[in-house]
């Protein structure tokens, strides 16, 4: 689902932020990417996402090569990936129901696909009954499911998160990986960045790390 | 403790997600009906957001479309100017009749006779004499001076005669070379073509069109410029929303409606403010020029900007505001910035 083949990727100004990575996630799969700030993991998840492209090397995204992509296609291939940010990246002018309906409306779903998926994405976060409050109304862990909600409302076949848990207290961190669980179970491809060592032996999935921009285990 | 309570919440997440999966097998899929619509609301929601957020912010918007108003208003204003201008020139119908201004010391005798050998050139279809007193009489009428010329105490007026010559207007070369032959009888002060100071006002009337052009032009480019500003500032306040919007696949269109529609909707609201302010400006003007046309035998009646001209005055510029949205949404979406 998500292949990376011996990717490098340079800046001009800091050099090589990722050099020679590859490793596969396969349909399903569930992982966590880790190592120290400044490692390369928000490089190799911009890479994922198509903010960015590779200098050399392939990403390969449900078999689509994003080096080829095209501009226009990006849009497309971004929609089979749901993401999570550390901050979370709401629209705080705009009610629950409005955030988390974006990727729909988006997408061009009629009215009442939206209601009925955003419904039952509400449901899925525990967070039915909340749709018309603003996410400064909501607690941070709240504000985090609204997240979720918004990358998974959508039923992308790739979920991407990246320090979800950052700013919660473990018992949220818990529930949060919870859900990330249930996903994977239904054949979602989970990628996770966290530095979360705790949580990560806890769970003990595969975990990719990368030290100076190179993965040293996976 | 902690584990039992995680274990719950397990429980739950599980259950939640049973009863959706039940929920999706029985409203399955969206019909082509349902994305139609979907679209409309898009548009519809983009429409009506974006006059919500003009509205939200009043003075930014009324200070803008007051400019935009301003300028626009100079356009429409040049343009009536000029429509009445043409108006007041059509009442003039170029025609090939001459007249002859006689010498002061031309008696009207003289005068008459000289009006007699001229109707016998062949060339010549009539003649008519207006003398001094005649004259005088049409001056006090209709110039709006009658009371200075009864100061005077001898008549300036000459005496003219009016030649309609047999040659039509199309005979340049010998409708000329009459006014040469008439010019050098002795009696003759000067001959003057009717047609010749009509084609000067004509031409000058044709310069001012020009320039007034060319002013509209440059306050057409002003719109733009103005309009193209505000939506980069509305564009700079939003761009977090844009990134998101971004993040989760919105295509470079989705991110530029909301904007084109706001270009809109400042384009037409400066549109329909504009054809208010010259409207109040001529409903002003109109009483003293009306009286100034009276004075001229009043054919003249001030001509307000017409439904056609509402019409295009209103859509020009709001396609002035799509455009200069479009230009700088797509200009802001291809720099790096955005990407």
């Amino acid at each position: 689902m998500i292949n990376f083949d011996a990717v490098t990727k340079r800046y001009p100004e800091t050099g090589d932020v990722l050099r020679n990575v590859s490793f596969h996630l396969r349909k399903g799969e569930i992982a966590f990417l880790t190592g120290h700030s400044g490692a390369g993991k928000s490089t190799l998840l911009r890479l994922i996402t198509a903010m960015e492209r590779s200098s050399r090397g392939r990403v390969i995204l449900d078999g689509q090569d994003l080096g080829l992509a095209k501009e226009h296609q990006l849009p497309f291939i971004r929609r089979k990936m749901g993401v999570i940010y550390q901050d979370y990246k709401l629209l705080y002018d705009r009610t629950v129901f409005d955030n988390i309906a974006l990727p729909l409306i988006i997408a061009g779903y009629g009215h009442h696909e939206v209601t009925r998926r955003v419904r039952a994405a509400l449901d899925k976060v525990n967070l039915t009954g909340k749709e018309k409050k603003y996410p400064l109304a909501l607690s941070g862990g709240e504000q985090q499911r609204v997240g979720i909600a918004r990358a998974v409302v959508n039923k992308p076949p790739i979920i991407i998160a990246d320090e979800p848990t950052g700013n919660l207290d473990p018992e949220l961190s818990a529930e949060i990986m919870i859900l990330f669980e249930q996903f994977q179970q239904v054949g979602v491809t989970v990628l996770i960045a966290s530095h979360d060592i705790s949580l990560i032996t806890q769970l003990n999935h595969r975990v990719l790390k990368l030290d100076h921009g190179q993965l040293v285990a996976s | 403790m902690k584990y039992s309570k995680k274990v719950q919440t397990r429980k739950n997440v599980r259950d939640n997600s049973l009863k959706q999966t039940k929920k999706q097998t029985k409203i399955a899929g969206g019909d082509f009906i349902d994305k139609l619509h979907a679209y409309r609301d898009l548009h519809a929601h983009a429409l009506f957001s974006s006059l919500g957020r003009i509205v939200a912010e009043p003075f930014n918007s009324i200070m803008t479309i007051s400019v935009l108003a301003i300028a626009i208003s100079f356009v429409s204003g040049f343009h009536i100017l000029a429509v009445n201008i043409q108006q007041l020139a059509g009442h003039i119908e170029a025609s090939n009749q001459m007249s002859l201004f006689l010498r002061d010391d031309v008696s009207d005798v003289h005068a008459t006779k000289l009006a007699e050998s001229i109707r016998q050139n062949i060339s010549v279809q009539n003649v008519k004499l207006i003398t001094r007193e005649e004259a005088a009489a049409e001056f006090q009428t209709y110039s709006g001076f009658g009371a200075a010329i009864n100061e005077l105490e001898k008549n300036p007026l000459p005496i003219v005669l009016q030649v309609l010559p047999k040659k039509s207007l199309e005979d340049r070369r010998g409708l000329e070379a009459l006014q040469k032959e008439f010019q050098q009888s002795p009696e003759v002060d000067v001959a003057q073509m009717d047609l010749q100071w009509i084609e000067r006002l004509h031409s000058i009337i044709s310069i001012v069109t020009l320039f007034t052009s060319l002013l509209n032009i440059l306050l057409g480019a002003a719109v733009l410029l103005i309009i193209g500003n505000t939506v980069r500032i509305e564009l700079h306040n939003r761009r977090e929303e844009v990134v998101i919007e971004k993040l989760v696949g919105a295509t470079n269109s989705f991110i530029r409606r909301p904007f084109l529609y706001a270009g809109f909707w400042i384009g037409f609201i400066s549109g329909v403010s504009a054809w208010f302010i010259v409207t109040v400006l001529m409903l002003i003007v109109r009483q003293g020029i009306e009286r100034l046309s009276d004075l001229y035998g009043g054919s003249f009646h001030l001509l307000f900007l017409s439904l056609t001209d509402t019409l295009a005055l209103i859509t020009i510029s709001s396609l002035l505001g799509i455009l200069a949205s479009w230009v700088v949404i797509s200009y802001q979406m291809h720099s790096t910035k955005l990407k």
